[in-house]
Order: structure tokens, then C-alpha cells, then sequence
């Protein structure tokens, strides 16, 4: 019954909809307005633009302003503070651009509208003008490709030799982490290893992946360094840490990375912010199918020392699954029972 | 133009009109209207194609809106459409990527590149250079029946119960070629890639008509100076076209032969479904290089024709020459050359070279600059006009907005230090919607407003497009300018749900507000259809030249033959856009009318061309 009312309230609409349209284009033949240049809605609409813009340039400052601290949560990474920077300036020139241009192309319809007794300036090209509004943007966008390069070969530098290294492998669909342990070198991987265990394909066949570890969540020291060896297992996924300013993809066949400070630990960043349960998160942004909104890790920035002592009593892979030391050659065997 | 050339080419005229009136004889429906080899009805037949196929990718957006707005909702009402894609009165996860995809592929091929290039390359290029047809009308119809075919196969996926691709109008591999990694990597993505590639061979049998046809049968007197700037634009598109298409047919042929037969172009070290697969040594990427080397150029050959019609447009109402016709002819010409070399800035954050990501941001930021120096000609085009607006007009000044807005974020997400926070977030939705979305789709919806009349003989009803422009622009700004916030905040794109993330957590009202914005501007748009349909019919009738323009479509009959013209095709004589010329009589001077039968406006260099103007 309710879905009759409804459907009959909206073809009742739809009807009287029409019926003002009808009457609506019989009272401009009546009124003789189709055989005039312009009707009176010619001044509607010119007059629509500007209030448009100023309506909406309103809406655009009363929101940036009041939903400030919602966009752009605080940089807590070192290069960050430098793309955050870069970002506001462009932002502020591009605003400037914005507001210039809209202003004019708003404002003319409404000034230069259509008078019977005015003819438009027959105005087809004027060199200087042109050439200036060429040469503004070109000077412009140098400038800012010049700092762009200049921050962009520093954040993709390669990591600094003392750079705490861990290895993260993407996967349908969580991320799997993997840290070297105390000989500080990551064993090498086989996919062909890869099991319901061993998630990495870890090889025990070298030596150096005994103490690999693979912890729930990420640690890492404030203000050192931290190199992130990136892969993926079965499709594309992407690394991002939204608070670091930091994204790169993980494919499957060829190992990516990147590298950034820490400056804030988790606990400077639950004042920072004011929300005691404030936690680093890492999401995927390359599609990866059904699951793809649900890839998050979590990550803890420590202080150096607490980050030592949490590294300490992390049990390697081996330990807490012995089963794969039957993989381990025997003349090495020995040093993986140590 | 010598004499003797004049005469050879009124001989091939008179040969042309020879042959054209042996063709004739009466046509039955079939020939007429179905397969029909008349560039008109063609243009029609891709127009309506192209809107069906806006209302079906317009109403997927409302759908995963849906989700993205009210992530509470109960969606069983939906039930008996979508069927066991609700679940629990939710969106299923794997269907709202679908929906995404669908949207997507939908939108950039079918309704902007399909829709727009297909509906007025087709209708105009003849019409605005003096021809009675395209090239060849047979490859013409082709480009249509391929077209129709690729959108058949893209429909029927729409209903396979394994679902349609689902990775992404992208489809970066090897997400799109294993099955096993969704559901519709299966029979969905096979179809997607067969009508793709049927879709390609459509679109270059096109181009490769419109740029014979633009070379060679242009009317006399109608040098490549005095074309309007739509014929540029479509003319500079369809070699866009023609150069990059074949590149993504490579690209999904290599993904076939990876899907099918075992091969490992894009595959590498794979361990899926509880097993390690064989495929060792391709890349990934190598697909992501492929695939955007047509992707980028692809965001030109859908603008760069609104920004022709825009053209037109602007400077008909304006009643003024458009501000700079050879910038904006160079230009064309400089943005189509520099869609060719900018591709990888898609791929800032693949693990590609750095340097190659300081070259790609470099050549991105140089194509900003003759997008300015468009955006300026069309403002300098409006300043001192005498300004009518039709709702043509106003989707032309919307277009330019939009082309603006959009662009201007261009800047911040072509610097690869920037992109790396903003890669994959909302900013680049809203970004990329702005300025080839909605700025194309408004080229088109400004282009079928203004050619309605020449098209069926009839006006579409003004207050209805007035009405129809106001909720679209007001609409479109409401829905993707908040978009930057939510991307500046981090939120990822093809996220089904935020939830399970504190950084995410936010914004909950914004979404839903996005959402309302996008329905209610969807509803507006079937204003627009119910007047398409209903004018076709019962318009009111059009005169023949009801914009007062001067390009040569206008000096057709109102209700237009086969052949175009009744008699001699006219010749030209001035360039389209002497609107308002100083001591003419009327504000506009069409392209036929000789310069010798205006003396009292000609300007001094015209003056001496008039000595040896040739009147045919």
C-alpha cells in the first residue's frame, strides 16, 4: 500500500511537473519573448554566476577553517614537514589562481550580458597579452618544479647506511613483517617456499635468516632512520603511512622500498593530538580486491631505548617453529640450534 | 588560391555531385536508420548510445555513493534489482568494486570517448567543413557496429554471477589475471578485455575517417586557418587517438596471452590460492607503462573535444572572435604533443626510477601552461562581449570553472613529492572529476544543447536546460570540491568501507553529504533526458540559424538531407569568427558570405585580399 501512495505521489508530481512546463512555454508565445534575442531569464542567469562564486568562495573559507584540524593529520616524519610545507605554499598560489580567474570569468557574464543596444568589442588577439599570461605560469611552475625536484631526490635518496631495516610483504589481506634480528641482515626469500607458515617464503638455506622475526606490529626507534623493504606475495598492494608521508606499491617480482625519520613517538603523538588512543596506521591504497579496505597494520614509534629492548625480546621464526629447521642444511645446522 | 587550382577543384565538386546524385534512390528503414552510412545518423546513434551508457554509469555512482554515505543503511529495497549482491541489506564488497570499475571504464570510454568524439566528430566534421559526408561512410557505419558490439559484451558482464572486472577501470595486473585473486578477474575481465579491444578497433576506424575526411574534403576556400576550432579539436583528438589506442590494444593483448596461455609479460613470482605459480621474470609495471600510455592522452581525447565545442560556443554567445584563435590552435597542438611524454606521472609511487619520476614531474608541470593560456583565451572572450545565454552558454562557462578548479589541483598532483601523500586519495578524485569529468561531460551536454536544433529540427526547451545547468554545476562543485579534503586527510581511494581505521574515522558527515549532493545532481539529469526525449518529438520548431553563427552547419536546410546541402556545397571566404566586426550591419558575418559583399567591415589586410577574392 505505501509503496501505491508513494509511486502515485511521484507520478502525480511528475504530471503537474509537466503541465508547468507546458504553461510555461505558452506564456512566452503568448508574451512574444521567442521572438525577441533574450528573454528576462538572460539576466537571471547572468546574475546567477557572481552569486554562485561568492556563495560558494564563503562556503569554500567558512569550511577549510572549520574542519582544519580533520585534513591533513600532523606530519610525524622528517621529510613530512617538508612536503607539508611545499603542499601549503602551492595551495596558497593555486587558491590565489583560483580566486583571480573565477573572479573575472564570474564576473563578465554578469557585467557584459546582452543589451540590444551594445555591440561586443571586436577584440581577436592582442600578442603582448598573450605572451605575458604565457610567461607568468612558465616562471611560476619552474619555480615550483625546482623545489619539488629538490625535495623529491632527498625523500628518494637512498637510506643512510645505519638505517634500522625491516621487510614488509603484502598480502591478500593483511601485511606480513619481517626484521632481520641481531646479525642485522635479512635471510633471503624463495616465493616457491612460501607456505601456510613460513608466509614469506623465508630460505633457511642462508644463514642470516635464523634470527629473522616476525612480529604483530611494527616497532621503530624515534628519530633514526627506518628503510622499509617492500614486496608483494600474490597482487599489487601499496605501502601508506598516512602520518609519515610515506606510500610506495608493493609488486609482486620487484622489491620497492623507501625510508623516512620518525619524530614523534606514539605516546608524544597521543598528546599531540589529544586522543589517548591514538595509534600509527597503515593502510593499502592500490586495489587489491575483496579485502582491500581492511589491509591495516599497526605501527609503534618508540623511544631509542625502549625500541632496543623490545627488539631484544622479539623470538625468532625458528625458535617458535622448529619444524623448519629441517629445511636448514646440515653443515649449518648447528648455528641455527644456537 | 590560383585560378586554375579554383577550377580543378569545381570540377571534382560538380564529379562529386555527379556520382552523389546517382547514388540516390530511396533508402529503406534498415539503411536509413539502422545501418545507416549517413555521418548524421550515425552521430545520433552514438548519442543516444553514449546516454543510455551515462545513465547506467551515472546510477552505479549513486549506488556505491550509497554505500560510501550511509554505510548504515539498509539496502534491501535493492534487492530485486542487484539481486545477491546485497547481502544482509548491505552492498557486497566485491560488487561495490565492480561497481567502482564499471563506473569508471563506463564513463571514460563509452560516454566521453564513445559519446562525445563519436556523437560531434561524426555530426560536425562534414557539416562545419563543407562536405556531404564523411570519407568513407561504410567504415563510418563500421565504427558504430563495432561500437555497438563492444557495448553489447560490456553489458551482458554486467550480469555474470562471478560479477564484471572488479579491479579497477585500470585493471593493473596480475590482480585482472588471476582469477583466483577476485571474482572478477574470471569470465567478467575476458569480457572486459574483448569489448576493449572491439572498442578500439570502433574507435580508430573513426579516427581514421575524421582525419581523412578533415584533410581532404574541405569546401573551397577552407584553409586549415579558417577552421573552427571544434574541427581542430576533434581533427588533433582523433590523431591522438589513432596514435595511443593501438598501444592499449598491445597491453591487453599481452594480459590475454598472460590470462590464457601461460605466458609471464606481467607475472612474476606469484603465490596465490595456496600455491606458487610458474610465472617468473615480467613486471607489473610494464602493464602500468602500457596501459597510461594511451590512459593520459586518453584524458585529452576526451577533453580536448569539449574544449572545441566550448570554443564555439563561448565565442557564439559571447558575440565576439575567440580571444587568440591560433594560441588556442597552438595551443591544441602543444597539449596533444605533451599528453604523449607525461604518462608515468601516474606511477610516481610504482618503486620506478626516482629519476624518471623528476622528468615526468617536470614535463607534467610544463603542460599547465598552455592549459593556462586556453583558460585565459576563453575568459578574454567573454570580457566586452555582448553575452546571450543559451544553456549551451552556460555549460561552456561551467566547463571552463571546472577546467580551472581541476586543473589548478593538476599542479599539486603532478609535483611527485606531493603525490606521494596524495597518490590514490580522494584529492585525486576530486582532481581528475573535475577536470575531465564533469568538464567533458559539460562540453557534451553544451554541445548537444547547441546542436539539438541542426540535429532534429527542433529546440530543446530552454527554462528545462536552464534548470538542468544550474542543478549540474551547482551539484558538481558540491560533490567534488569536498573531495579534497577527504583526500588531503588521507582517505583512500576504492575503499569500501573507513571504519576500521582511526585515521579514517573521520568525515563521516562530509561522505554523507557528498552523497545527497551526488543524488540530487543525478536526478537533474533526468530533466535533461525527459527534455532530449520529449523535444526530439514535440520541440518547438527551429529556424534555421537559431544561434546566429556563423559556421557553415547553419546555412543547411533546417531539417537536413542526405548530402547536407541542397545544390552546391558553399565555398568560404573569412574565418568563423567575425562576430560583432566593427561597421558591419549585423553582429555576426557567416563564413560564406564573400569578403568582396562586405566592404564596410573589412579590416586593412582584408581589404587587399578582397582585390583577388574569387566569388564562385
Amino acid at each position: 500500500m505505501n509503496t501505491f501512495i508513494i509511486s502515485a505521489a511521484v507520478v502525480l508530481l511528475l504530471v503537474i511537473f509537466f503541465l508547468l512546463m507546458r504553461v510555461g512555454s505558452l506564456l512566452s508565445i503568448l508574451k512574444g519573448s521567442y521572438s525577441k534575442r533574450v528573454g528576462s531569464s538572460n539576466s537571471i542567469n547572468a546574475a546567477m554566476f557572481p552569486i554562485f562564486f561568492v556563495v560558494g568562495l564563503a562556503l569554500i573559507f567558512w569550511y577549510s577553517g572549520k574542519a582544519s584540524e580533520f585534513y591533513l593529520p600532523k606530519s610525524a616524519s622528517e621529510h613530512g614537514i617538508i612536503t607539508d610545507n611545499l603542499f601549503w605554499l602551492i595551495t596558497a598560489i593555486i587558491m590565489i589562481a583560483f580566486i583571480f580567474t573565477n573572479t573575472m570569468l564570474f564576473y563578465f557574464p554578469y557585467k557584459y550580458q546582452f543589451n540590444e543596444n551594445r555591440k561586443a568589442f571586436f577584440y581577436p588577439d592582442n600578442h603582448k597579452l598573450e605572451i605575458i599570461w604565457t610567461i607568468i605560469p612558465a616562471i611560476v611552475l619552474t619555480v615550483l618544479v625546482i623545489f619539488g625536484y629538490k625535495t623529491w631526490t632527498d625523500i628518494t635518496a637512498p637510506a643512510p647506511k645505519d638505517a634500522i631495516v625491516l621487510e614488509i610483504t603484502g598480502k591478500q589481506f593483511n601485511w606480513i613483517v619481517r626484521y632481520p634480528g641481531k646479525d642485522g641482515k635479512l635471510g633471503t626469500y624463495n616465493y616457491k617456499l612460501i607456505d601456510a607458515t613460513n608466509e614469506v617464503g623465508i630460505d633457511f638455506s642462508d644463514k642470516s635468516s635464523f634470527d629473522d622475526f616476525l612480529p604483530r606490529e611494527i616497532h621503530i626507534p624515534k628519530g633514526r632512520p627506518v628503510q622499509f623493504k617492500i614486496r608483494a606475495r600474490d597482487v599489487l598492494h601499496s605501502v601508506f603511512l598516512p602520518h609519515f608521508r610515506q606510500k610506495m606499491d608493493a609488486v609482486p617480482g620487484m622489491p620497492t622500498t623507501f625510508w623516512f625519520t620518525p619524530i614523534y613517538t606514539t605516546d608524544e603523538m597521543k598528546s599531540i593530538t589529544g586522543k589517548s588512543d591514538f595509534k600509527y596506521e597503515l593502510a593499502c591504497t592500490e586495489v587489491c580486491g575483496k579485502g582491500h579496505f581492511g589491509m591495516k597494520f599497526l605501527l609503534v614509534v618508540d623511544e631509542p631505548e625502549d625500541f632496543e629492548k623490545w627488539y631484544g625480546t622479539q623470538e625468532a621464526f625458528l625458535k617458535k617453529n622448529p619444524d623448519y629447521l629441517a629445511n636448514v642444511p646440515l653443515e649449518i645446522k648447528s648455528l641455527a640450534i644456537k | 588560391m590560383s585560378s586554375i587550382a579554383i577550377e580543378l577543384e569545381k570540377s571534382k565538386v560538380h564529379d562529386h555531385e555527379h556520382e552523389h546524385e546517382h547514388e540516390h534512390h530511396e533508402l529503406n528503414f534498415i539503411q536509413k536508420y539502422i545501418f545507416s552510412e549517413d555521418h548524421k545518423v550515425i552521430s545520433k546513434q552514438f548519442l543516444i548510445s553514449g546516454l543510455i551508457w551515462a545513465l547506467i554509469g551515472g546510477s552505479f555512482s549513486i549506488l556505491f555513493r550509497l554505500q560510501l554515505g550511509f554505510p548504515d543503511a539498509n539496502l534491501e529495497w535493492l534487492k530485486p534489482i542487484l539481486g545477491e549482491w546485497i547481502q544482509n541489506g548491505k552492498l557486497d564488497p566485491s560488487f561495490y568494486l565492480a561497481l567502482v570499475t564499471m563506473h569508471g571504464t563506463i564513463m571514460v570510454f563509452f560516454v566521453l570517448t564513445a559519446g562525445l568524439s563519436g556523437t560531434f566528430s561524426n555530426f560536425l566534421i562534414p557539416l562545419q567543413i563543407g562536405a556531404r559526408d564523411m570519407a568513407s561512410g561504410f567504415l563510418n557505419m563500421l565504427s558504430y557496429w563495432f561500437f555497438f558490439a563492444s557495448s553489447l559484451l560490456m553489458f551482458v558482464s554486467l550480469f555474470l554471477e562471478t560479477g564484471p572486472a572488479s579491479g579497477g577501470w585500470v585493471i593493473y595486473p596480475p590482480l585482472s589475471a588471476l582469477p583466483q585473486a577476485m571474482s572478477g578477474s574470471g569470465l567478467g575481465m575476458t569480457l572486459w578485455l574483448c569489448s576493449m579491444a572491439i572498442f578500439i578497433i570502433s574507435s580508430l576506424l573513426g579516427s581514421i575517417n575524421y582525419i581523412t575526411t578533415i584533410i581532404n574534403m574541405r569546401t573551397r576556400g577552407l584553409s586549415f586557418t579558417r577552421l573552427p576550432l571544434t574541427i581542430w579539436a576533434f581533427f588533433v583528438t582523433a590523431i591522438i587517438g589513432v596514435l595511443s589506442f593501438p598501444v592499449l590494444f598491445s597491453a591487453a593483448l599481452l594480459l590475454v596471452f598472460d590470462r590464457s596461455f601461460g605466458t609471464s609479460f606481467y607475472l612474476s613470482e606469484i603465490y596465490i590460492g595456496g600455491e606458487a605459480l610458474h610465472n617468473m621474470g615480467g613486471s607489473p609495471i610494464l602493464f602500468q607503462h602500457l596501459f597510461w600510455f594511451l590512459g593520459h592522452p586518453e584524458v585529452y581525447i576526451v577533453l580536448l573535444p569539449a574544449l572545441g565545442i566550448t570554443s564555439e560556443i563561448i565565442a557564439t554567445n559571447s558575440r565576439k572572435p575567440i580571444f587568440g584563435y591560433r594560441a588556442m590552435i597552438g595551443s591544441i597542438l602543444g597539449i596533444a604533443f605533451l599528453s604523449f611524454i607525461v604518462w608515468a606521472h601516474h606511477m610516481f609511487v610504482t618503486g620506478m626510477n626516482p629519476f624518471l619520476g623528476s622528468v615526468f614531474m617536470f614535463l607534467t608541470l610544463i603542460i599547465a601552461v598552455p592549459s593556462a593560456v586556453k583558460g585565459f583565451n576563453y575568459i578574454a572572450t567573454l570580457w566586452r562581449g555582448n553575452i546571450v545565454f543559451t544553456p549551451a552558454m552556460l555549460f561552456s562557462i561551467g566547463l571552463v570553472s571546472l577546467f580551472i578548479s581541476g586543473g589548478l589541483t593538476g599542479i599539486i598532483l603532478g609535483n611527485s613529492a606531493l603525490d606521494i601523500q596524495l597518490h590514490d586519495t580522494y584529492y585525486v578524485v576530486a582532481h581528475f572529476h573535475l577536470v575531465m569529468g564533469s568538464a567533458s561531460f559539460f562540453g557534451f551536454m553544451a554541445g548537444v544543447y547547441h546542436w539539438f536544433p541542426k540535429m532534429f529540427g527542433r529546440m530543446l526547451d530552454e527554462r528545462l536546460g536552464y534548470f538542468h545547468f544550474w542543478m549540474t554545476f551547482i551539484g558538481v562543485y558540491l560533490v567534488f570540491f569536498p573531495m579534497h579534503y577527504i583526500g588531503i586527510a588521507g582517505f583512500p581511494r576504492r575503499y569500501y568501507s573507513f571504519t576500521s581505521y582511526d585515521a579514517f574515522s573521520t568525515f563521516s558527515d562530509l561522505n554523507m553529504f557528498i552523497s545527497a549532493a551526488a543524488i540530487i545532481t543525478f536526478s537533474a539529469q533526468l530533466v535533461f533526458g525527459f527534455n532530449f526525449f520529449y523535444s526530439i518529438f514535440k520541440g518547438r520548431k527551429s529556424t534555421q540559424n537559431p544561434w546566429r553563427s556563423n559556421t557553415l552547419e547553419w546555412t543547411t536546410p533546417v531539417n537536413v538531407g542526405h548530402g547536407n546541402w541542397v545544390g552546391e556545397i558553399p565555398s568560404v571566404y573569412r574565418w568563423p569568427y567575425d562576430y560583432s566586426k566593427p561597421g558591419a550591419s549585423d553582429d555576426f558575418i557567416p563564413q560564406h558570405i564573400p569578403l568582396t559583399s562586405t566592404p564596410e567591415s573589412n579590416l586593412p589586410h582584408e581589404i587587399e585580399e578582397a582585390k583577388t577574392e574569387v566569388v564562385q
